[in-house]
């Protein structure tokens, strides 16, 4: 019997699996090109600045998560069904972390933000200094 | 003229004669380090190496030799890093009132940058990817890691960020904006040079590697256990590894996010960090400490782990609280995301921002101090044998409670105002990373040497090193607080001599000669020992009565690591074996191990030429360096015959010859 070190016994549960094989070039390929396409709609929405600045942001963000999921399933593979307990481990303490980072800059940022000067006034600011 | 101008400016981008040092002090710093390579390179043909180099070392893909390269590495950026501390702190005992010392203002900065980045980066970093690269396959049982061809890739990333810093002494500048590089300090308007993008670059690449080392020993710890060995089965060292590589996957990224934004302020013009265009520069602060704090982290907890196992076997005992030390860990992996700003209270956030992390920051510092009782009550009536790697325990027990209780006080945001940026946080911090990380590495090393080498380290040097670091870093640092509270700040180049700072910078002075004198004797102690190897020999493979499944290999570790699987029912499996006299009764098998290839140093060097022509701005060679790196991918993606078999007979005869050549059960 070729047991052949451990390694592959263990390596084989990453990569294959009972659910339908993801990890096919086609899925690559629309993983990839839906990417792109998500991008490049974010990139031409700030540039042409077709909407106020909430909506914009709201639209940023769909986008974002949007691909985000999609990177989760095409590249990550996470609809594969291996160790099911510890792929929810580890995906709950990336969403955890991710929480706490974003929620926490965005936090500090606004406090931050709220205790200086708005940039109206600091630019008025500003221009009083240089003409004097 | 203009024809030529352009052509240089193609092929060589910035790089041009004023690149090279503009004065003795930093032409000294560039000879010394060409010699260093020269001799280097004359070395191995004099002595006509470079095949047995090739084949044995650079090709590799056994994660036991990957660990010994790391930290070699590490151990000469040891010695860069410590040539560096001579410098500064000859400056800061002689650079008084009219005396304006050997070193310029801007060179001062630089050296302080180099010391930071290349302490944490590539010493403390480089010893502990080594000693894990050497320890944890072992522990678990695993004859490797889980991808070998992504390991030897991340060292060879870690040795190009490592030769990118070291370039910047012999062409260019190096960063003189502190070990973070800060803007808008860090931005093209007040740092032109290209000092900066060397330590964007050098970092970007460097911690790529670590990324992809991270991943790789989460997947090698959860999937590749040997059989039997369930999670709360494992030795702490493996519990903490996985901590520290779970931070390292999470933080990392921010750094490499990070660093690519201030590039692009750089190169293209950007404003992410700039005051101007709706930038700002404490986004930069918030995302670099986002990743700074775990970071700490993510070198401590491995020491914590060498030290629970070092404790053990020393004092004769099992780990006492194996599972709170185990949910310490956890804690400690979750609370280091909650905590970083404790670096910058003084940025002007309100005070319940403030006082938020400065809870949290106390609070971390709760599972910590679990970890410090559990390995006391392990000594508590224990057998204790003081062997150096307890030495070491013992001095790291002293330095981290004194410098954690420091820390704890500048958890409190109003004293953090007084203390910010003084030397006071220099003293806390190299406390927590000298007398922590860099114990518990020098520890692990005097441990598993003869693991590694199949020799010990000569015992008596090995007290002397201890004592030479410990006491020599206290009179090191110890001033270091008076100094804080006395308002000197850090990164000081100069200061009036009405302060009366400079006899404690003196004696601190003094303290840097005694680890000086330290590190001399670790030479000589790795000299003396080689030249007494046979003296010295481990013929057991376990010289200290050792308690997990590294210590049931022989000294040196077999290529195939085990000959036969081990088998694990409890926790301390080997120590249970050893007990129970329970023979192993498996049968041998075929092996089947990664071949040699030289690919992933093809990578590391594609990846200096990256990282090289974008720092002078040759985008041909950033290019090529890319697109090397790429189709390198694609070419070794193509090859399915990267490994080799070695047959259950063949096997078994290696076993049964080491086996009789030591008296190994
Ligand atoms: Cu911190």
């Amino acid at each position: 019997m070729n047991v052949s070190n451990n390694k592959h016994e263990h390596l084989d549960v990453l990569v294959s699996s009972h659910q339908p094989e993801p990890s096919t070039l086609k899925n690559y390929i629309i993983g990839f090109t839906s990417s792109v396409i998500l991008t490049m709609f974010a990139y031409l929405a700030v540039t042409h600045q077709f909407a106020g600045k909430w909506v914009m942001i709201i639209i940023l963000a769909i986008l974002a998560m949007t691909q985000f999921i999609i990177q989760l399933i095409y590249f990550l593979h996470i609809n594969q069904e291996f160790a099911p307990r510890l792929k929810l481990i580890v995906l709950l303490s990336m969403l955890t972390v991710v929480v706490i980072l974003v929620g926490g800059s965005i936090w500090i940022m606004n406090n931050l933000n709220g205790r200086m000067m708005d940039t109206k006034a600091m630019e008025q600011y500003m221009n009083s200094q240089n003409s004097l | 003229m203009i024809m030529g101008t352009i052509f240089a400016s193609f092929w060589l981008g910035k790089l041009n004669l004023k690149a090279l040092p503009p004065n003795y002090i930093q032409m000294g710093g560039a000879v010394m380090i060409l010699s260093i390579l020269l001799g280097l390179l004359l070395f191995i043909t004099v002595t006509k190496k470079w095949k047995w180099l090739y084949r044995e070392w650079l090709t590799t893909q056994d994660p036991k030799k990957i660990g010994v390269m790391y930290i070699l590495v590490a151990l000469g950026m040891l010695l860069r890093g410590g040539a560096d501390v001579a410098l500064l702190r000859t400056q800061q005992s002689i650079s008084v009132g009219h005396n304006m010392g050997i070193l310029s203002a801007s060179h001062f900065q630089q050296i302080v940058s180099a010391h930071g980045t290349i302490m944490i980066f590539f010493v403390a970093m480089g010893l502990m990817f080594g000693i894990i690269n050497l320890i944890v396959p072992l522990q678990i049982g695993a004859r490797d890691v889980a991808f070998p061809f992504l390991n030897a890739t991340s060292f060879w990333l870690f040795f190009a960020g490592m030769i990118l810093v070291n370039a910047s002494l012999v062409l260019g500048d190096f960063a003189a904006t502190g070990w973070l590089a800060y803007p808008p300090l860090s931005e093209l308007r007040y740092s032109p040079t290209v000092g900066v993008d060397y330590w964007i670059w050098s970092l970007e690449i460097a911690g790529v590697g670590s990324l992809m080392a991270g991943i790789n020993f989460i997947v090698t710890i959860l999937k590749m256990r040997v059989k039997g060995m369930s999670f709360m089965k494992m030795p702490m060292f493996v519990w903490s590894v996985l901590g520290s590589m779970f931070l390292v996957a999470f933080a990392f990224p921010i750094l490499t996010v990070c660093l690519t934004l201030l590039a692009l302020d750089r190169d293209l013009g950007t404003h992410f960090f700039t005051a101007g265009g709706g930038g700002n520069m404490m986004m930069y602060v918030n995302l670099i400490w986002a990743w700074g704090h775990p970071e700490v982290y993510i070198l401590v907890l491995p020491s914590f782990g060498i030290f629970s196992e070092i404790v053990a076997t020393f004092s004769r005992k099992r780990l006492f609280g194996y599972t709170s030390m185990v949910w310490a860990i956890a804690a400690i992996v979750l609370l280091s995301f909650t905590v970083w700003l404790h670096h910058f209270f003084t940025m002007g956030a309100g005070s319940n921002v403030n006082g938020f992390f400065g809870i949290m920051t106390m609070i971390i510092a709760i599972p910590t101090g679990v970890k410090i009782f559990n390995w006391l009550f392990t000594m508590y009536r224990g057998k204790i044998k003081m062997d150096s790697p307890m030495l070491w325990f013992i001095g790291f027990v002293v330095i981290f409670t004194i410098g954690g209780m420091a820390g704890v006080l500048m958890a409190v945001p109003p004293i953090d105002f007084q203390l910010h940026n003084s030397l006071f946080l220099i003293a806390h911090f190299h406390m927590m990373i000298v007398g922590g990380v860099l114990f518990g590495d020098f520890a692990g090393i005097s441990y598993w040497f003869p693991k590694i080498f199949g020799f010990k380290l000569n015992e008596r040097l090995g007290r002397l090193v201890f004592w030479l670091w410990f006491i020599g870093f206290l009179v090191a640092f110890i001033p270091l607080y008076i100094l804080g509270f006395m308002g000197a700040t850090r990164r000081l180049d100069h200061y009036s001599a009405g302060l009366g700072w400079q006899a404690l910078f003196i004696v601190a002075a003094i303290g840097t000669v005694l680890i000086g004198l330290g590190v001399g004797v670790q030479i000589l102690q790795i000299v003396i020992s080689v030249r007494d190897r046979k003296k010295l020999r481990d013929t057991t493979g376990d010289p200290w009565d050792g308690r997990s499944l590294e210590w049931s290999t022989p000294s040196p570790v077999p290529v195939y690591s085990f000959a036969r699987l081990p088998h694990v029912t409890e926790r301390d499996a080997f120590w249970v074996a050893k007990r129970h006299k329970i023979k192993d009764k498996s049968s041998y098998e075929d092996i089947v191990l990664p071949k040699n290839t030289p690919l992933s140093m093809v990578i590391g060097i594609s990846a200096f030429a990256t990282g090289f022509g974008i720092v002078w701005h040759i985008w041909w060679l950033a290019v090529v360096g890319l697109l090397s790196v790429v189709v390198t991918i694609i070419v070794r993606s193509m090859d399915e015959d990267t490994e080799y078999t070695i047959p259950a007979s063949e096997v078994k005869k290696m076993d049964r010859q080491l086996r009789a050549e030591g008296g190994l059960r």
